[in-house]
């Protein structure tokens, strides 16, 4: 297994800028995910960590190894794909022999590898079956498998869920990551689903128009998003966004918002003009006190919470709070929101201004 | 608007028992949702309301008429498909005046442009309008096959899985806007779905259906809450409900085989060590998945949890439910 570095890595087409100038590290053994909306640039990535895009600058280290202008099969990583590419008229077997043997391997040792990947994935019962008569779920397997049997450096998945159904995808992604657990290969995922990507990797990239946001572990990331952008794409419902025109200084420990005033994390960089507010939705109390004010719109039962949409003096705004508080479209509530969990940006960038929350991630 | 009751309403299709002896009423201006896998009968039954297909035996009554004899036309009902059916040479426009031009309803064209322009206004696509169909985006598409519906004023809207072909974001915007617009119409609505969220946000009413029968009928909450089988349990709820022995604990009923725990029904610090094999940061929520006597168990926890896999845990059950072994609630 290997440690995957990426340094100013970047990829034109023509006069379109795929990639700009991404750098990050995977580490050895970790399950790393590589998120963001279509055509943000995810997949341009992906593809050249496999050798199936040349970048037109930057590196791509293998354990060490510069291999951005190598080829593919000089690189010694599987691809798996978000649709199961199999030989249909094969048997599972033979779809999974097929990598070894054109390896060169001889068929007592193919045959002994297949037997290891089937044990792992829990599918030698339907080793001489067919491929065409499998189900979804045992053809996602197959196509795991084939990745796995030979071996390699580190595996590479372009959203191989996507294709299901939302409750076997919850399925699937449990199993894909306990058998991570159990392998401890590096893998390198692809995925448009913020939530799979908070659940299954260690490390996420959150990517945008090519340029990589943010990079870090998926509760730093959703709790001190470095931009707007990562702030929205990143929780369901995402962060609330409350603009105002003000000004905070370094020190500062509460922010005007011209309605009211709000206790913030100690600022460490000063701002003026346009700004936002970010607050996340399980970060909102509904309170008679509050100085901020808000009406009931609606709200959706979860079980244990419900989703309150308010509409406030700076629009609209949504509580994630307790299913147990009553609450009747219309009514009138206040507002606090827990201080330590908020985040300033700067409305025109974007950018996240430095607190004690967030300086140690965002370090400049 | 109007009641509709299905009455021991029976349909097979060759060998397969697709509805077994069904009673179901949607009150007058309910949001009644029928919640339950692929398979279980759901979109068999709004076909039979909608009169795509004709029941084995039962009766079927909209307003207090049976209308088993009558056309889908006669029904006076509107349907909406999972899959966005426009007509692509149209403009959004007369895609949303098709039905009200109808020869049977005869709409004057007056009429016809301000009801399309109030549908458009609620849906929030007046400025789409003149857009021919096929250059919307799939949010917009549903938007105006649903608002192909609302045009009409029928005695039921029928929709199945209207949102299931649409991305997460969009799905959440309109499951309110759906709710908002059947507050504001004061509409009767019955709602074929897989997707608990759905279920759970926006129905007035929930009907479970499994392998053909109805199961369980009441509010989202109280489906939550008193759920009468584990089937019914495991349908709702996100992590999914615990089921153990009903012994793992401790104590339990004399005639429990199980014990169902909801994620959010474990108490921790007292009770039986557990192992944490993995810790789950979703963000708003942190998943401990565990395991004790080789049961894997899902428990929510503090967010910001300083336990990390290896560790171990001691759970105790929380209000928990007890099933026999048939499945049955039995406390």
């Amino acid at each position: 297994m290997a440690e995957i570095v990426i340094k100013n890595l970047r990829k034109e087409f023509g006069d379109f800028t795929a990639v700009q100038s991404s750098s990050f590290t995977i580490g050895d053994g970790e399950f790393f995910m590589l998120l963001g909306p279509s055509g943000c640039g995810k997949t341009t990535t992906l593809r050249m960590i496999a050798g199936l895009e040349i970048p037109t600058a930057g590196e791509i280290l293998i354990d060490g190894e510069d291999v951005a202008q190598r080829p593919a099969r000089d690189r010694d990583i599987a691809f798996v794909f978000q649709m199961f590419a199999l030989y249909p008229h094969m048997i599972v077997r033979r779809n999974f022999a097929y990598p070894l043997v054109s390896l060169g391997l001889c068929r007592r040792e193919a045959n002994a590898r297949v037997d290891e990947v089937a044990r792992i994935l829990d599918i030698a019962d339907i080793l001489n079956r067919p491929v065409g008569g499998l189900s979804g779920g045992d053809r996602q397997r197959v196509a795991l498998g084939r990745a796995i049997v030979r071996d390699p450096k580190a595996f590479l998945m372009d959203e191989p869920l996507g294709a299901l159904d939302a409750e076997f995808r919850e399925r699937m992604a449990e199993e894909l990551r306990a058998l991570h657990d159990r392998m401890g290969a590096t893998t390198v995922y692809v995925t448009h689903d913020q939530l799979e990507a908070m659940q299954m990797g260690d490390k996420i990239v959150v990517m945008n128009h090519g340029v990589v946001e943010q990079f870090g572990e998926p509760q730093d990331i959703y709790d001190k998003p470095a931009t707007m952008f990562v702030a929205d794409f990143i929780g369901s419902p995402a962060m609330n966004f409350l603009p105002f025109s003000g000004h905070v200084e370094p020190g500062a420990t509460r922010a005007d918002l011209g309605v009211a005033t709000v206790a913030i994390p100690r600022q460490h960089e000063a701002a003026a003009g346009d700004l936002v507010l970010g607050v996340r939705p399980e970060h909102v109390r509904l309170s008679d006190s509050g100085a901020l004010r808000g009406e009931v719109l609606a709200s959706e039962y979860l079980g244990t919470t419900q989703i309150v949409s308010l509409e406030t003096a700076h629009g609209p705004l949504k509580a994630r709070v307790p299913s147990t508080e009553t609450l009747r479209a219309g009514e009138p509530v206040g507002l606090e929101f827990t201080a330590s969990t908020l985040t300033l940006f700067e409305a025109e960038s974007g950018r996240a201004l430095r607190s004690d929350l967030n300086a140690e991630v965002l370090h400049g | 608007m109007a009641e509709v009751r299905l009455s021991s309403v029976t349909k097979r299709f060759r060998q397969t028992l697709a509805l077994d002896s069904v009673d179901l009423t949607v009150p007058d201006g309910a949001f009644f949702v029928l919640l339950g896998p692929t398979g279980a009968g759901k979109t068999t039954t709004l076909r039979l309301i909608a009169g795509l297909d004709r029941p084995d035996a039962g009766t079927i009554t909209i307003g207090g008429r049976d209308v088993v004899g009558e056309t889908p036309a006669q029904r006076d009902v509107a349907m909406v498909f999972q899959q966005y059916s426009l007509y692509p040479h149209m403009s959004v426009r007369d895609n949303l005046a098709f039905p009200l031009r109808s020869p049977i309803l005869r709409t004057p064209e007056d009429m016809v442009a301000a009801k399309v322009a109030e549908v458009a206004e609620t849906l929030r696509i007046t400025h789409k309008l003149d857009n021919k169909a096929t250059e919307l985006s799939g949010g917009e598409m549903q938007r105006v096959s649903i608002g192909r519906a609302l045009v009409r004023d029928p005695a039921i809207y029928l929709m199945d899985e209207p949102l299931s072909s649409l991305d997460a974001k969009l799905r959440s915007e309109l499951r309110v806007e759906l709710k908002r617009i059947h507050a504001s119409l004061g509409a009767t609505l019955l709602y074929v779905t897989h997707d608990q969220t759905e279920a759970m946000t926006m129905a007035s009413h929930v009907g479970v259906l499994d392998e053909g029968r109805l199961v369980q009928v009441g509010t989202p909450r109280e489906i939550y809450e008193n759920p009468v089988s584990v089937a019914v349990a495991a349908r709702l709820g996100l992590p999914r409900i615990n089921t153990l022995p009903a012994a793992l604990f401790g104590s339990a009923p004399s005639n429990a085989t199980t014990i169902g725990l909801r994620p959010e029904h474990i108490a921790e610090g007292e009770g039986r060590e557990a192992s944490v094999v993995r810790v789950e940061h979703l963000g708003d929520q942190t998943r401990l998945h565990l395991q004790l006597d080789g049961h894997d168990i899902v428990t929510l926890t503090d967010v910001h949890t300083p336990l990390r896999g290896g560790e171990t845990i001691a759970i105790a059950p929380r209000d928990p439910l007890y099933f026999d072994a048939e499945g049955r609630r039995i406390a």
